[in-house]
């Protein structure tokens, strides 16, 4: 039942082969059994999720079942879930219960979804490896020596090991896409403004966008219709129709012209990802797409920049978490001072304090102009590049990451070698364009992605794109070993 | 040699919007601590500001009545610095992109001249919550009910050059801000307060280092600030020493200033525009829209009380500048058929009763309509001015119109010639002295003792007798 997708659990669910409350049960008691294996959830929501299961199985003999009825998801713990602790991966939330929910997460409970639980995450989304969390390291599924990519590594993991069939993320500078292409799964970052962030904690409000993550294609277009759509609550969320997602996901390729960045394929990246983004391109070629060799001349500083502007933004985000009115207080304060100072150095973890010492720095009097005001600039430079790109092609094409899963504390000491492993995810951020990640093939006996980068508003022509090749393709139906040995 | 002073003024003014500036909490003033702050006020995670509109038009209805640029575009930026009355970490404020451009006010100075003031600008920003040091045994407490409240903070150029030129300026913006509706304006709840910055010069020099003192919430106290650093400041050169640029605390009750921070103390706050908040963008539509519904100002309306109701340039000034005042002064004039007695009225009887009981003219026990009854039974000579009084009294203190009060009370004014001359009989006949004095005194000596008789005359009548015939009759019997 664990293997099945969102789609197929939906038909059975529709069949009557087996409940919602059945489905979720087991599911249930798949985590409990091999959570302490992943460390892929933060806090578990059994006792709701069944009274949920209970409910939609109850809509559903009553004919009414909407979209999501009776499937069961996980929320990044980084979406607020009122009664249900959200901690975003910090020890300062490591009390926190949110008196509401996130438009996210009320928009899939009115959708019928089952939340089983809030999944792990590097700490306030800071982290491309999943070793910031307060809570500790998530497992890849398909090494457990190796990190699950970052930040939404919780929710990647969780689907990769069969534990959940869908779940919500969030992507600053690619925790939807990395993770996914590290763990095997498919996972889409909407266009900026395309799902409301009302609810969701911040880490760098002018790239954080709440995205889907599922096995298939298929299953993110599903989640994304839920997900989707204008919130007043949430003054960048844009006022613009959703369009039916499923309905386009069969249309053929022919004619898809499919930009190919050099700047993608140079110095840094793995020879076996290489070879496994030029057979998925093959493939779009074969099923009559045409390739495009492009250039986005400024993809170089797209790290430099991003790693200006968010922090930047995260600095004053981030003050708010003071002690003062909930989260983490440090015992027996003296003075403001001391309630301040200890705190958040107690309450944050090193990676969160040194994103909000760079941000603090860059915005400070006298290197505003030279640092945040350049990186403005940079980021305007790199949107131009895919505005020029986009003139002439439909959908860009490239890797998602350098290389798959690197093993724990392989780049601890040298926080620069983690942010670049976010090189071609962190452009889509900046220039506000969606872009999803699916699976391409194995390096090393560990999935790698091909990302797919779409114009602004154009997710529908990306799933489409991601659905055919999956059609094709097996790399999205792969398991992780473990799994299939366990069960046999 | 003489020392010039120069004055730049920064006012806070609270907009009289229901919701906060980012928040649907309301704003009401004097709630129990803590019960008008929403998640987004207390910065919970994951919340989200939403710009309030009725604010960005309040702004905008202030600019329009300065003649100030309405800029198409501005932009909220944040303002980070840690304080516990500060939920986010930083207040959401304009900077580089205020939505009031410049603009200028008039006003009118001792000697009846008039001076322009230019306005640098004037931008929306959101209020802090407040931290109440007392009561709390040595712990400080936190009330962020304020949290949230839209402000307008409005920016003088330094062309102000004394103490009653910044109260003039202060004045003339209250009655515009009021007259406008934007802001209650009540200074004894926080509404309006103002920042003082000040510097001496010798005439023709460069200006001088200036301090600012900071949180004003009266006219008086930011005269008496303005003096004290006045004073202080050439003190400090005329002994050879150097004004520091620092914020300064004035306190009213003692009347004294003391130095909160210097310069060097001063915090990087490190704006940059809020990722939050989209540009605010103002279709010329809109300031059209605003611009054709913008309520009559002070200086409009003064100059219609004297072309629609005759009255004196002076009292239209004095009943043109308080909003309710004026709105009470038509009703009162409508009510009543003769504006110039109503003016008189409302600036005499009224206003010195709503002073020594300290009630709002919105309060005031007397309506309009019952103060135009009573005014109607003056013109048509049923009561004569000193038995209004009486009359205005009962009114004061509850009674429902001036015709019920006349009547239950018998003040109808005597006009019967032959009941007058009854009484005038009465008063000659028990002042025989008094007749034969007057008789025998030279004509200049006359008038001051015919006083005499008539104040025995009103007082034998209970004052209600009609004064004219008491005079005519009067002067007859005893001229004649």
């Amino acid at each position: 039942m664990h293997d099945l997708t969102l789609a197929q659990m939906c038909h059975g669910l529709a069949r009557r082969d087996f409940s919602s409350a059945e489905l979720t049960r087991h599911l249930l008691e798949r985590i409990g059994a091999a959570n302490p294996r992943y460390n892929a959830f933060i806090t578990m929501a059994s006792e709701t999720a069944l009274a949920q299961a209970a409910a939609a199985d109850r809509r559903r003999a009553a004919g009414d079942a909407p979209a999501l009825c009776g499937l069961p998801i996980a929320h990044k713990d980084i979406f607020c879930t009122r009664g249900l602790r959200t901690s975003c991966g910090s020890r300062m939330l490591d009390n926190f219960v949110p008196p509401y929910d996130a438009t996210v997460v009320e928009r899939c409970a009115a959708a019928g979804a089952v939340v089983l639980g809030k999944t792990n995450m590097d700490e306030f989304a800071m982290g491309s490896s999943n070793e910031t969390s307060y809570y500790g390291p998530v497992k890849n599924p398909w090494a457990t020596d190796c990190v699950p990519g970052g930040s939404s590594g919780g929710s990647a993991a969780a689907l990769a090991a069969r534990l959940v069939p869908g779940a919500t993320a969030s992507d600053t500078g690619g925790s939807i896409r990395q993770p996914a292409a590290l763990c095997g799964v498919t996972g889409l970052k909407p266009t900026y403004g395309r799902v409301s962030r009302w609810g969701m904690i911040a880490f760098a409000s002018s790239l954080d966008q709440a995205g889907p993550m599922a096995r298939t294609a298929e299953d993110v277009a599903l989640l994304l219709q839920v997900m989707a759509g204008f919130d007043e609550r949430d003054s960048t969320c844009l006022d613009r129709p959703v369009p039916n997602y499923a309905a386009t996901l069969e249309q053929p390729l022919a004619g898809l012209r499919i930009g190919v960045p050099e700047e993608y394929f140079g110095a840094g990246l793995h020879p076996g990802t290489e070879r496994a983004v030029r057979e998925a391109l093959a493939e779009f070629e074969r099923q009559g797409a045409r390739l495009v060799a492009i250039s986005l001349p400024h993809s170089g500083l797209a790290v430099p920049a991003y790693y200006v502007i968010a922090p930047a933004e995260a600095s004053a985000n981030l003050s708010r978490f003071d002690g003062v009115r909930y989260g983490h207080r440090c015992a027996d304060p003296v003075d403001l001072r001391d309630l301040y100072m200890r705190s958040r150095e107690e309450g944050f973890g090193d990676e969160v304090k040194r994103r909000i010492l760079i941000g603090t720095y860059c915005l400070s009097a006298g290197y505003y102009d030279a640092y945040y005001n350049k990186a403005q600039q940079v980021r305007r430079l790199i949107r131009q590049d895919f505005l020029d790109a986009f003139a002439n092609v439909d959908l860009i094409l490239g890797p998602t990451c350098p290389n798959p899963a690197f093993a724990f504390g392989a780049k601890g000491g040298d926080p620069v070698a983690m942010y670049l492993e976010d090189i071609y995810t962190i452009a889509a951020n900046l220039a506000g364009l969606p872009a999803l990640s699916v699976p391409c093939g194995l390096v090393d006996a560990k999935p790698v992605g091909l990302q797919i980068i779409g114009n602004y508003f154009d997710e529908a022509r990306m799933l489409n794109a991601a659905h055919r090749y999956q059609l094709a393709t097996g790399w999205h139906q792969l398991a992780p070993p473990a799994l299939t040995e366990t069960a046999a | 040699m003489s020392w010039e002073t120069v004055i730049g003024l920064e006012v806070h003014l609270q907009l009289a919007t229901r919701s906060k500036l980012f928040s649907g909490a309301a704003t009401a003033f004097g709630a129990a601590p803590n019960t008008q702050a929403c998640a987004i006020d207390l910065a919970l995670p994951g919340t989200l500001p939403l710009l309030n509109k009725a604010a960005v038009e309040m702004a905008i209805r202030f600019g329009l009545a300065v003649d100030a640029a309405i800029n198409p575009v501005s932009v909220f930026e944040r303002k980070n610095y840690f304080y516990p009355d500060l939920p986010k970490g930083y207040q959401t404020t304009q900077l580089a992109h205020p939505i009031v451009g410049p603009g200028h006010l008039d006003i009118e100075l001792a000697d009846g001249r008039e001076k322009r003031i230019r306005i640098h600008h004037a931008h929306l920003e959101e209020d802090a919550g407040k931290s109440l040091h007392e009561d709390f045994h040595g712990l400080s407490g936190i009330d962020l009910n304020r949290a949230g409240t839209p402000l307008i903070e409005i920016v003088t150029e330094p062309d102000l050059r004394n103490a009653e030129e910044a109260v003039a300026f202060a004045k003339k913006l209250h009655a515009i801000v009021t007259a406008l509706g934007i802001s209650d304006g009540d200074m004894s709840q926080g509404s309006m307060r103002f920042d003082v910055n000040v510097s001496v010069r010798r005439p023709g020099e460069p200006l001088g280092t200036r301090t600012e003192t900071k949180n004003l919430n009266s006219f008086r106290f930011m005269e008496r600030a303005i003096a004290k650093e006045v004073a202080r400041q050439i003190g400090v050169l005329e002994d050879g020493g150097r004004v520091l640029q620092e914020t300064r605390l004035y306190d009213g009750d003692t009347d004294s200033a003391r130095a909160m921070r210097s310069k060097e103390e001063a915090n990087d706050y490190r704006y940059f525009p809020c990722p939050d908040l989209l540009p605010v963008h103002v279709a010329p539509a809109l300031i059209e829209q605003l611009r054709a519904s913008q309520p009559e100002l002070p200086d409009a309306r003064r100059a219609r009380f004297v072309a629609e109701h005759g009255l004196s340039d002076y009292d239209a000034g004095q009943l043109a500048a308080d909003t309710p005042t004026a709105h009470y002064f038509e009703a009162a004039a409508k009510a009543s058929g003769d504006p110039k007695l109503a003016a008189n009225w409302v600036m005499g009887e009224i206003a010195a009763r709503l002073n020594s009981t300290e009630t709002a003219i919105a309060a005031c026990p007397v309506s309009p309509a019952q103060l135009g009854g009573l005014l109607q039974r003056i013109l048509d000579r049923t009561i004569s001015n000193a038995i209004a009084r009486q009359v205005f009294d009962a009114l004061w203190n509850g009674a429902s119109d001036a015709d019920a009060v006349i009547e239950a009370k018998g003040l109808k004014q005597v006009s019967d010639s032959g009941a007058i001359a009854a009484l005038v009989d009465q008063v000659l006949v028990a002042n025989p002295k008094q007749v034969a004095d007057y008789r025998a005194a030279p004509d200049d000596k006359k008038a001051k003792m015919f006083g005499f008789f008539v104040g025995q005359a009103m007082k034998a009548s209970g004052g209600k007798v009609n004064p004219q015939q008491l005079n005519a009759l009067l002067a007859a019997r005893l001229n004649g």
